[in-house]
């Protein structure tokens, strides 16, 4: 199987390891990643918060470079980046003035017939039973609380995700490697997404509900599938344990982290080396199966 | 709904022409602001916000703090019963407030924006030590991050130098051409 990729910023900068990680398992899977060549930033919140214009045409020409090289699927695994590549592609589908003068930025019209998909989306196509064929690790013990966050199953008209509150596809992957899942109440709230830099305060209030809720759940682990989301988790629970000292930590993996660690890849191939907190608790849970 | 008639002289006509949305369609039920994450953070409630451009509070509505910290997490828009698309009407908000060079409330965050697409511009993508970088010069937050920076640097999350496209040219017309 071979499918276009679009990376996106964070994926060659704070979010590496999602980059990292995410080829190492596609090979496991014999599948092909085709990088939609010279791509753009996609504008991410700063462009939709200050520019409609803008937010659309910045993924507009990532959609027109997909086009030219032929790529009928594209996979998007940071979820801002896919989302503001369905809502662009959605906006020229519906708004033809709007269309209209994206084509005049771009010079040429970005409407295609490719499908964006994400992360969710890209191993459900693979398939459950490929990746229950490929674990190498017992990961039975494992309890693991899946966060879909916001912009993975919003805007829900254009995502079709499997549900708007209560999503239950990621469980499935996961539960395809042998680990069990928890039932918890956070998993479509808000981390405080690009708040991160401006308002940390806002972002260390709603990262540590999320946390606690995952853990009062009895959740080893929170697997994300979006960078955002990450390093909101992840690099801010130093600043939650500043605030409050009695704070345990939670290791925050990446959905494709968790699929490589189950398929017996080394932990710092999957650039668990490069998480602010320690991912060790899990790695000595993940035992190679017997 | 889309009405037929817009003024574009007030603020309810200027945000249904950026959302394809009226602001009447809002029947201020509240189910937005009670599931919103960030209000406890916000002066008006979200839908407060909206009732003000209903009636014609123009003012009020563009110098409200809210669509400042609205995290953009769509929330209320999956939420409403009348399928208004509160977390575009706050798109639409920023982007008026900006226009009509509104003294806006939440300064840092406007800085943020203002960075983060500056980095595009330059570079095609984003670079997130020029973004800091430049965040930090604009509200003199010089401190911020001093404790997680040096281990984003040693681990290489955070680079000295951007990734440039190739075609960076393109990137700076399409700015050029919105601005």
């Amino acid at each position: 199987m071979k499918v276009g990729y679009y990376p996106g910023c964070s994926l060659t900068g704070t979010g590496k390891e999602y980059d990292m990680s995410l080829r190492k398992v596609v090979s496991v899977l014999e599948t092909e990643l085709q990088e939609i060549k010279d791509w753009n930033c996609c504008g991410a919140t700063s462009a939709h918060a200050t520019s409609h214009l803008l937010a659309v045409a910045l993924p507009a020409r990532n959609l027109l470079l997909a086009k030219k090289q032929n790529l009928n699927e594209i996979v998007a695994p940071c979820a801002a980046c896919y989302n503001r590549m369905v809502v662009s592609a959605h906006e020229l589908e519906t708004h033809p003035e709007l269309e209209k003068q994206v084509t005049e930025l771009l010079g040429e019209s970005a409407k295609s017939n490719a499908e964006v998909i994400n992360i969710i989306d890209f191993f459900r196509k693979i398939g459950k039973e490929k990746i229950t064929a490929n674990v190498k690790k017992e990961m039975k013990g494992i309890k693991a609380a899946c966060y879909y966050g916001c912009l993975l199953v919003r805007p829900f008209d254009i995502t079709q995700f499997d549900d708007a509150e209560q999503p239950t596809s990621m469980e499935e992957i996961i539960k395809a490697t042998g680990a069990e899942t928890v039932d918890w109440n956070f998993k479509t709230e808000c981390c405080g997404g690009a708040h991160s830099i401006a308002h940390m305060e806002i972002v260390v209030d709603l990262s540590k509900k999320i946390i606690d809720n995952a853990k009062l759940h009895g959740a080893d682990v929170i697997v994300v599938a979006c960078p955002m989301c990450h390093s909101n988790l992840d690099m801010r629970q130093r600043a939650i344990k500043k605030e409050f000292p009695q704070h345990e930590e939670m290791p925050i993996l990446y959905l494709s982290e968790f699929l490589g660690l189950a398929f017996g890849l080394k932990a710092k191939d999957l650039g668990l080396n490069l998480h602010m907190i320690d991912t060790k608790s899990l790695l000595e849970k993940a035992v190679a199966k017997g | 709904m889309s009405h037929t008639h817009i003024d574009e002289n007030t603020l309810s006509g200027k945000v249904e022409k950026l959302t394809s949305q009226s602001a009447l369609d809002c029947y201020q039920c509240g189910k937005c602001s009670a599931g919103c994450p960030i209000r406890d953070y916000m002066d008006d409630s979200p839908n407060q916000v909206v009732r003000y451009v209903q009636l014609g509070f123009d003012e009020k509505a563009l110098h409200s703090k809210t669509m400042w910290l609205c995290a953009g997490c769509l929330t209320c828009t999956t939420r409403c019963p009348q399928n208004f698309d509160l977390a575009k009407f706050m798109d639409a908000m920023r982007e008026i407030a900006i226009q009509e060079k509104v003294k806006i409330p939440e300064k840092d965050t406007a800085a943020f924006h203002k960075s983060f697409l500056n980095q595009i511009k330059k570079h095609g993508r984003a670079f997130e030590f020029g973004l800091v970088r430049e965040y930090k010069l604009r509200t003199m937050n010089l401190m911020q991050d001093v404790d997680v920076a040096p281990e984003m640097f040693i681990k290489g999350k955070i680079g000295l130098l951007p990734h440039e496209i190739e075609d960076k040219q393109n990137i700076k017309e399409i700015f050029d051409k919105i601005d």
